[in-house]
């Protein structure tokens, strides 16, 4: 295992001056960490820094147990780096586990209050972000930053523009999902949806978002392929639109330095404007945009077949990054908000169907002809299923965003049907498949270490999804009509109490759907995990060399 | 002159909207511009090629 996970061959990677580099950034982040837990005392802030400075510690004594260690060889610029891109596999397969089963306890919640045990830790409010945060950053955001060093670098033929800032923003952004994570068991939060880690973790995310930025412009920079291949330009709107996103939503004022809880700057309606901007735009960058890219990079590569449509792709692109920048307010409809402002989202988000439908179209077309690989190959069916799945929840979502449609669907299961159809049926669909793709290549094995696992989890993962998904609507569309339906004498005929009884057989299948997605990922991690470890190595996939015109092996010295 | 509600909405409705079919208008051109399909034909058949290190 140590040439591929163990830290010596990762910190081997680095030089001397790397090295130290990395260990000045550890010792900034290790004071930091005393700062807090000096300030914070007994505060959930001086808890997080004593993890801040825990997590400073550990990583520092990783650097320097293999400080010694004999530095890279010359030839590593005519390499692509991929250690970050690994070790994000890794973190990305143990969020989901930790994510989905804590999707699965508060599902199971639902139906049984009873397992919350009557700790303040576990109650329903302070489990549930610790489930979304868990998959959509931990889960997806490792995804996603994995994923895009492996793209960015094959699409421009160039090595990562750093050795150290991979680094920096993969474990920086797990440090932030950590934070996240364990303030909520302690009852802290923003009390913004997707948003609800405090002021200091938010901060500390604006400097790792920056140089993932920076890291990623200047890969591009250095690109050897005269065009910037369109999933780069998803995986920058990605980076871009969700620094601006967080850095305008958590403008925040704490207490004082010494305490967790902050204010938010904005007021009133503004405040759930500002919100519903980020929320929906979190669910446009942050779950579509990059995953996008994913499937305009893996779904070709995969099916050995180019794009249908390129230009169609460039369209698409600047149709999705122009139309969901005004969609949020069609959270807020029937408001205080400004009625236009509720017409202005509802209008976007009806035309968003239309790029939408282009990129699910795009990859349909890619695959058509193709049938037979997509039948025989599970990988291929996950991509598939996700480009279903994409097509059908971006419908939805443009229907439930017109407002007579929200206001049977508002504050019912439904919504929570339609993110999941999304994010169960595109996001993780798609995340598996660029996966299964990804993992034989970089570990440079033949093939994964068990087909029949992978079938196993995709036939999990569809009847999860399905089950979770067929459950939430008929739940979601009856609390709608139970809440809507009148007496002849002009009473509610139903109390809120019985449509929550109403609901009950249906929060039981939804847990039982989770519970086989769930089931689906712990299988594709270890199916991963053997991969990487039992699966003896292929003799040579490099008997595709560069372009140099030169023999293999003498790519080493620069051609310019 | 003051920047109230009415400012705003008049701004969105007249000069978001050109900006918006301006910008629509160029992306178009821009994906249909028969000098540029060679490029795209290239960008979307050389992720398929096989070779995995960095140009030099």
């Amino acid at each position: 295992m140590s040439e591929v996970y163990g830290e010596s061959g990762m910190v081997q990677q680095l030089t001397t001056g790397e090295r130290q580099n990395a260990l000045v950034i550890i010792v900034c982040v290790f004071v930091v960490g005393i700062a807090m837990a000096a300030a914070g005392g007994s505060d959930p802030l001086g808890v997080h820094g004593v993890i801040v400075l825990l997590f400073g510690a550990g990583l520092a004594a990783l650097v320097m147990r293999s400080y010694y260690e004999p530095e890279p060889t010359q030839d590593r610029p005519s390499h692509y780096y991929d250690d970050p891109t690994k070790v994000g596999i890794a973190l990305t397969l143990a969020w989901a586990i930790f994510g989905m089963f804590m999707g699965v306890w508060t599902a199971a919640q639902l139906a049984w209050p009873d397992l919350a045990f009557d700790a303040p830790w576990s109650t329903f409010g302070r489990l549930r972000p610790t489930h979304t945060t868990g998959v959509i950053f931990g889960f997806g955001g490792n995804a996603l930053i994995a994923t895009s060093f492996h793209v960015v670098q094959r699409t421009s033929r160039a090595r990562l523009a750093g050795q150290v800032s991979p680094w920096f923003v993969l474990l920086g952004f797990n440090l932030f999902c950590v934070l996240a994570v364990t303030g909520y068991f302690m009852g802290v939060t923003q009390s913004k949806e997707y948003a609800e880690a405090e002021w200091y973790a938010d901060l500390w995310l604006v400097v790792v978002w920056v140089t993932y930025f920076v890291l990623f412009l200047r890969t591009i920079a250095r690109r050897k392929e005269p065009h910037i291949y369109v999933a780069n330009w998803y995986y920058m709107a990605f980076i871009v639109v969700v620094a601006i996103l967080h850095i305008v939503n958590n403008l925040a004022i704490p207490v004082s330095f010494g305490q967790a809880k902050s204010y938010t700057i904005w007021a009133g309606v503004q405040d759930s404007m500002v919100q519903w901007w980020y929320g929906h735009n979190a669910v446009a960058f942050f779950l579509t945009a990059g995953f996008l890219a994913m499937l305009y990079y893996y779904l070709p590569v995969r099916a050995q077949r180019p794009i249908f449509s390129y230009r169609l792709s460039i369209l698409s692109f600047w149709g999705i990054t122009f139309f969901y920048m005004w969609a949020g307010s069609h959270h807020l409809h029937y408001t205080a908000l400004p009625h236009w402002v509720q017409n202005l989202g509802m209008t976007f988000s009806v035309m968003l169907l239309v790029p939408s439908w282009a990129s699910a179209g795009n990859a349909l077309l890619t695959l058509n002809g193709a049938w037979q690989k997509v039948r025989d190959d599970a990988t291929l069916r996950f991509i598939f299923v996700a480009v279903i799945f994409y097509g059908l929840s971006t419908f939805e979502g443009s229907f439930l965003a017109i407002r007579p449609v929200n206001a049977l669907s508002h504050y019912t299961d439904w919504t929570v049907g339609h993110v999941h159809a999304g994010a169960l049926g595109w996001v993780a669909f798609i995340t598996f498949g660029s996966i299964y793709t990804l993992v034989p290549s970089l570990w440079k094995r033949e093939r994964m270490y068990s087909p029949v696992l992978v079938e196993v989890h995709f036939w999990l993962a569809v009847a999860g999804t399905l089950i979770y998904v067929f459950a939430m609507w008929n739940s979601g569309i009856l609390q709608g009509l139970m809440w809507r339906t009148y007496t002849q004498e002009g009473t509610l005929a139903y109390s809120f109490l019985d449509s929550l009884v109403a609901m009950y057989p249906y929060y039981i299948a939804r847990a039982f759907g989770g519970l086989l997605f769930l089931l689906g990922a712990i299988v594709a991690a270890f199916n991963i995990w053997m991969t990487v470890r039992a699966v003896p190595a292929t003799v040579d996939r490099r008997t595709d060399v560069p372009e140099t015109g030169l023999a293999p092996g003498a790519a080493a010295t620069p051609a310019e | 002159m003051d920047i109230d509600h009415d400012t705003l909405v008049g701004f969105a409705k007249s000069w978001g909207l050109f900006y918006f079919i301006g910008f629509s208008v160029c992306v178009v051109i821009y994906a249909f511009w028969p000098g540029n399909r060679r490029k795209f034909d290239d960008a979307k058949r050389n992720i398929l090629g096989e070779d995995d290190r960095p140009w030099q």
